[in-house]
């Protein structure tokens, strides 16, 4: 961690000396512990506010739609598949932009730790080893960051960049579990019971659009939940069901866009299960159409492509 | 007073004949404020809720009336909640905040029966923190973990009892037919320890804060402060002090319903005018009213500093924008003059 936060640095010093980009966009040290905070360098001396660590858990390709300015973006995996899909949508200029791969060793679920804990309070958190180490008022716990990563990190598939111009650190090895065995449960469901799990998990929903705001891919002039003329959904949270309504067509619409990175999860602040949502979809995609996002520039995202017969016989 | 631990529920189930009884209860992994409709269910030992009991008061979504147009007019039916409400195991921060809303909901111009009928028939039950949350920040905005300030009563964790601080008469009444004993010196000393022990580890320095904010509306700090912002509302639908609201009509046919809604300053929505232009067009101006709003408005408006210092907007940022950096970074500022 050490030797990448270094490396960070090092690299985003000079592209900012050598004129190379206008700004960095990367992590600095948060203000709780086990966490990181995205953060915005423009001088070359303030390069060494940047840090690696497993509070890195933002989505940094959100950051980076329309801007006018030569950047460069500090992407783990799950960023750097985001910011293909942003290529492909035009909402990010190549040409414009650099991208600094850091091989991902999974981040850290402040939710697992809160859980672990058990009301307890954290001050302080040191991870060395591929252990962590939470300590409060009278107690310290060491656990294997193995069991407090995030779900998406324990399933995740491409933890090294898939798109970079520059390349720090060692890849990591990728995992062989089968990436989607945490949706057999959800999907031996029966609809009815489905759709109870998601109503008793939205229920929760203050309709804080956060799972929205983090989402590289939600970035729609206008979005649905918003339009007065005509009102699509509810603008009121007394009726749950309009609260699955707007999970539903929030993540219908990131059909073949969603690089399941969990950022929409770890935003939520009421630790609504959405990843479930999203991870389904995903796998939908992949069975329906053959398609994973975020891997290839090339290939045309399903909604953008011909629709072949084969498909549609699915339906 | 003294309540024993195992009289709490008893107690409870003896207030709910009379009131509507909101505790703290368990939901998914937080911990938020709910009606109850059996003592058993109450939680006290967490560190703060998730959202804040403003809800029990100022709901996330109210309806205000039923409409009906027909014929000759319109029928109105107006919906003001009268039931007596009881919130139990507040914190003294969340109390505080709610002497802030009165002074929104209560004023020369305008007095708002929704909220302040539910207010005057709301007693509030508080819990000292034996142990602040690391984000606690009480302190510097002249609360505490044990203070009184809107209460009407105060419980105090001693261990298997409770001391009870009676603080207004209509806390003493709750407690008729207790017979509950007064707190011995053993016991008042207890409390003592506990209330000494409950350290803030966390501050913020309010000194020429507000001076600065009063000549810095064109400052420069604004382009970078918010940069990581994502523009949700997770830091002020759950902010307790946070009070602003949209009113829709949700109508079918010839009927309806108007519904108050909270809103956020953070959203672009919430100041888009029908013409399209938008006063507050980019996160940096959308930011910069929440603070403004918070630390140099609310005071001109009402002498009074719009956070108690809960630490919820920290905890519950999903970028880490944490207000007690913000705030020190505008007091590193340097003082220039205002102008564009
Ligand atoms: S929907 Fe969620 S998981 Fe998918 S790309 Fe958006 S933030 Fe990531
Ligand atoms: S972040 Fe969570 S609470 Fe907020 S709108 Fe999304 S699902 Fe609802
Ligand atoms: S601004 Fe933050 S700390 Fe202050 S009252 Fe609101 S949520 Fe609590
Ligand atoms: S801010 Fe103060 S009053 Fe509120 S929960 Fe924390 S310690 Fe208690
Ligand atoms: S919670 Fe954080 S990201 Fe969301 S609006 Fe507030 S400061 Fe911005």
């Amino acid at each position: 961690m050490r030797e990448l936060t270094k490396a960070i640095q090092e690299t985003a010093q000079k592209l900012l000396q050598d004129k190379e980009v206008e700004l960095v966009v990367g992590f600095a040290k948060g203000s709780l512990p086990l966490r990181n905070t995205p953060c915005f360098i423009r001088q070359p001396e303030e390069a060494q506010k940047l840090v690696w660590g497993y509070g890195c858990e933002n989505n940094l390709a959100t950051y980076l739609r329309q801007r006018p300015e030569k950047l460069a973006v500090v992407a783990k995996g799950c960023d750097s598949r985001s910011i293909i899909e942003l290529i492909k949508e035009n909402q990010i200029n190549r040409e414009k932009l650099v991208i600094i791969g850091i091989p991902c060793q999974g981040m850290i679920d402040r939710k697992k730790v809160t859980r672990l804990l058990a009301g307890r309070e954290l001050l302080k958190a040191e991870v060395k080893d591929g252990q962590v180490v939470l300590m409060g008022k009278g107690f310290s716990e060491t656990v294997p960051c193995e069991q407090l990563l995030h779900d998406t990190c324990l399933t995740c598939q491409h933890p090294n960049p898939v798109l970079f111009d520059i390349m720090l650190g060692e890849p990591v090895p990728v995992k062989e579990a089968d990436s989607f065995a945490d949706l057999a449960n959800f999907e031996a469901k029966a609809p009815a019971e489905k759709r109870a799990y998601l109503i008793q998990e939205l229920s929760r929903c203050i309709r804080c659009y956060a799972c929205r705001q983090a989402c590289p891919m939600c970035f729609c002039e206008e979005c649905f939940a918003d339009c007065s003329m005509p009102q699509w959904l509810s603008k009121s949270s007394l009726n749950v069901q309009d609260n699955v309504f707007f999970q539903a067509v929030r993540v219908l619409h990131l059909a073949g866009r969603c690089v399941d990175c969990g950022a929409c999860d770890r935003a939520c602040p009421m630790g609504i299960d959405l990843r479930t949502l999203t991870h389904k979809m995903v796998r939908d995609v992949q069975e329906l159409f053959g398609y994973t996002a975020g891997v290839s520039l090339e290939e045309r995202a399903p909604l953008a492509a011909p629709v072949s017969s084969s498909t549609l016989n699915h339906f | 007073m003294l309540l024993n631990k195992d009289q709490l529920i008893n107690w409870l189930n003896k207030l709910m004949q009379a009131y509507q009884v909101f505790v703290p209860v368990k939901e998914g992994d937080y911990f938020c404020f709910k009606q109850i409709n059996s003592g058993d269910q109450v939680i006290l030992y967490y560190t703060n809720s998730k959202v804040p009991p403003k809800e029990v008061l100022f709901p996330r979504s109210e309806k205000l009336f039923y409409y009906r147009c027909e014929n000759d007019g319109v029928q109105l039916t107006e919906q003001i909640d009268e039931s007596k409400k009881i919130i139990v195991g507040l914190r003294p921060c969340d109390a505080k905040s709610l002497l802030l809303l009165d002074s929104v909901f209560s004023s020369d111009k305008y007095q708002d029966p929704y909220y302040l009928t539910r207010r005057n028939n709301t007693v509030l039950v508080g819990l000292g923190c034996n142990q602040p949350a690391a984000t606690c920040f009480c302190t510097s905005l002249g609360g505490g973990p044990f203070a009184t300030e809107g209460l009407d009563l105060l419980l105090v964790d001693i261990g298997d009892r409770y001391v009870v601080e009676v603080l207004t008469e209509r806390g003493r009444e709750l407690l008729s037919g207790m017979e509950l004993p007064a707190a011995d010196q053993e016991a008042q000393e207890a409390a003592r320890v506990v209330k000494e022990g409950a350290s803030l580890s966390s501050q913020v320095n309010l000194e020429g804060l507000k001076s600065k904010l009063d000549v810095n509306f064109y400052d420069p700090i604004w382009d970078m402060i918010h940069e990581k912002c994502l523009g949700c509302a997770a830091c002020t639908y759950t902010c307790p002090t946070c009070h602003c609201f949209d009113i829709v009509d949700e109508a079918a046919g010839n009927e309806g319903c108007r519904i108050r809604n909270w809103d956020a300053c953070m959203f672009p929505l919430f100041t888009l005018h029908g013409s399209g232009h938008n006063p507050r067009p980019t996160g940096k101006e959308r930011f910069r009213q929440r603070v403004m709003h918070k630390f140099k408005y609310f005071v001109d408006n009402f002498n009074a500093i719009a956070c108690v210092g809960c630490g919820r907007c920290i905890i519950n940022c999903p970028v880490n924008l944490d207000i007690r950096e913000v705030l020190a970074e505008i007091q590193g500022s340097e003082v220039r003059s205002d102008k564009q």
